[in-house]
């Protein structure tokens, strides 16, 4: 069965639309929990408390407060936020279009497929274009009144708008400064790249399987029917101290295993 | 767009937030294995819970705490009173322990076992779920600086999966200017295809709609990212309006300090100040003059290392206590 479609959106670059539906790409297969109260196994909710005199505070009630470097609070009330909230609209803008590949994986995170709705000689022409052209479009577009940005591409011959990560959320590794100390000893960056190669295969995601889940339901069940559990304790390993000796070592075991 | 993890539903554990948790922030702590090199590290989150730290607060101002509460008993629950349950009826729970979680996994939870190296640009972008960068856990960085020359020289990340708060996660390790991330990749199972979702085939392309669009396409195109795309316009939009207010003094009160700062609200932590420090490798030295201790050398022991001697002791709510609760549970039990 077809899955049905998030949204309905105009993709538009310039004065060219094409109407299209959003359907998600991801299928939420985890296995999800819920917090309960120890006692009575009942769900527990999440309160906000006034600190001060320990009374619950209904959420509605609740406001937002910005604070400022020079210790100031400000409070931003709901109408506040509510009219800051972008109006309403299907359109999703393509501003530019850049060489495919350009906005790095870092920046990606849920991606939608597109779908026609309606025109679909439009959609098939908007997945040729794409193709020919070999770049993607970095698009805005406001969804049940929230901003987004994402970047229009093709996934195989699919055309997939791909939601981006804010500026903002992002912790820059470039402002961060490395792990220091003595310079390495060249001969064991060799070993350790002898490894890496002696290692390396081509990336195969059918390789993969979330087994984990598996045993989730499995000691649920078991649980279920009052079964006993086992608890074998979890090891950390200690650091390597001969860092030479043991690469030597996994290079000697690798080669066995060849 | 729904945001992974945005509902009701606890995929973590209750938080951690006092001692070792609350100084490190670590999202997990274990070990890299690369052949038969071991490296402890721990891991942080790559990216901020928002783009501007706003906090609750109540009509004057006063910040808020977020606390779990009981709808039955209609109370405030502690830590200790608070279990993780599985649904399996309507409304009926099965109670599962970390120590479950854990065990029923043992190397995965505490182990990214790196047997495989693969190209990083082979890898489709749209497996990238979220990233989290790792430091070295230990005084010493030499392996995790080894490692990091050695998959950066050689263009490769090495793939793994493990087992993180309660949930197995396939990942690729990369490396960049020295620096490790661990980044989460879907599962194959997790994303769906075309055909999954029922997508038509694509239909035949009217040549002249492909020429019209194909201008439209190269009318907008531009040569370089400009990460000024990517800022978040409600941001502006609210330092706009804070700042009409602070002009008027309107809706302004001085910051009450919000007494224990609870771990969840995360916009309060700053990460790139705990990354700055984590870094450079834990201060061992720094560690043991710090106060409260009492010359048995519980204060350099890992939290590895306490969990199993308080598992010893039979110490019970071990697998909630932090760094500090264990330290003293094992002081009073020995």
């Amino acid at each position: 069965m077809a899955a049905r479609a998030i949204w309905k959106a105009v993709v538009r670059i310039g004065d060219e639309r094409i109407p299209v539906r959003l359907f998600t790409a991801i299928n939420d297969a985890r296995v999800h929990f819920r917090l309960l109260h120890e006692k009575d196994k009942s769900p527990v909710r999440q309160q906000l408390v006034n600190p001060e005199t320990e009374e619950a505070v209904e959420y509605a009630a609740a406001q937002r407060g910005f604070v400022t470097d020079r210790g100031d609070l400000v409070i931003l009330t709901r109408e506040d936020l509510e009219a800051l909230e972008p109006p309403e609209s299907r359109e999703v803008e393509v501003l530019r279009f850049l060489p495919t590949g350009s906005i790095d994986h870092r920046w990606y995170d849920r991606p939608y497929y597109l779908g026609p709705d309606g025109a679909a000689g439009d959609f098939a022409a908007l997945a040729e274009a794409l193709k020919r052209s070999g770049r993607e479009g970095v698009a805005r577009w406001v969804m049940r009144r929230k901003d987004y940005v994402g970047t229009l591409r093709l996934h195989g011959d699919h055309p997939v708008l791909i939601t981006l990560r804010r500026a903002e959320e992002m912790v820059e590794a470039s402002q961060l400064e490395p792990p220091g100390g003595r310079a390495l000893d060249t001969k064991e960056i060799g070993l350790a790249r002898q490894l890496v190669q002696m290692l390396a295969e081509d990336f195969d995601p059918s390789s993969y399987r979330d087994e984990y889940r598996e045993r989730v339901l499995k000691l649920v069940k078991t649980k279920a029917s009052g079964g006993k559990v086992t608890l074998m304790k979890p090891r950390r390993k200690a650091a390597s101290e001969d860092l030479g000796k043991a690469l030597r070592a996994s290079l000697e075991r690798e080669k066995k295993r060849a | 767009m729904p945001r992974k993890d945005g509902g009701r539903k606890a995929n973590a554990r209750p938080e951690r937030d006092s001692g070792e948790g609350a100084r490190s922030h670590a999202i997990w702590s274990g070990t890299i294995t690369f052949g038969l090199v071991s490296l402890p590290v721990d891991l942080f989150s790559a990216h901020r819970a928002a783009t501007i730290s706003l906090r609750m607060v109540d009509e004057d101002g006063t910040p808020l705490r977020r606390q779990y509460y009981c709808p039955r008993e209609d109370r405030a629950l502690t830590k200790d009173e608070i279990v993780r349950g599985y649904e399996i009826g309507d409304d009926e729970y099965v109670v599962v322990t970390d120590e479950e979680l854990e065990a029923i996994a043992p190397e995965k939870s505490r182990e990214i076992d790196l047997r495989r190296f693969v190209a990083v640009d082979e890898i489709d972008p749209m497996y990238f779920e979220r990233a989290y960068f790792l430091a070295p856990a230990t005084e010493s960085t030499k392996a995790y600086r080894l490692l990091a020359e050695a998959m950066e020289r050689e263009g490769r990340a090495g793939i793994a999966t493990f087992v993180m708060r309660g949930k197995e996660y396939l990942v690729a390790l990369l490396s960049e200017g020295g620096i490790l991330r661990a980044e989460t990749l879907r599962f194959q199972e997790e994303l769906r295809t075309p055909e999954d979702v029922g997508l038509p085939k694509l239909g035949e392309a009217p040549a002249r709609r492909v020429t019209e669009l194909t201008k439209a396409i190269e009318s907008r195109k531009s040569k370089d990212f400009d990460r000024d795309d990517l800022s978040d316009p409600s941001v502006a939009r609210i330092h706009a309006l804070v700042k009409k207010k602070l002009g008027s003094r309107k809706d302004v009160v001085k910051a009450a300090k919000l007494p224990d700062e609870p771990e969840s609200t995360a916009e309060v932590i700053d990460l790139m100040k705990i990354l700055k420090e984590r870094l450079q490798g834990r201060d061992d030295s720094k560690t043991s003059r710090r106060k409260g201790d009492d010359g048995d050398g519980l204060e350099n022991e890992s939290k590895q290392a306490l969990y199993e001697r308080a598992q010893a002791l039979d110490i019970a709510g071990r697998s909630q206590m932090s760094k500090r609760e264990l330290i003293e549970a094992i002081r009073e039990a020995q």
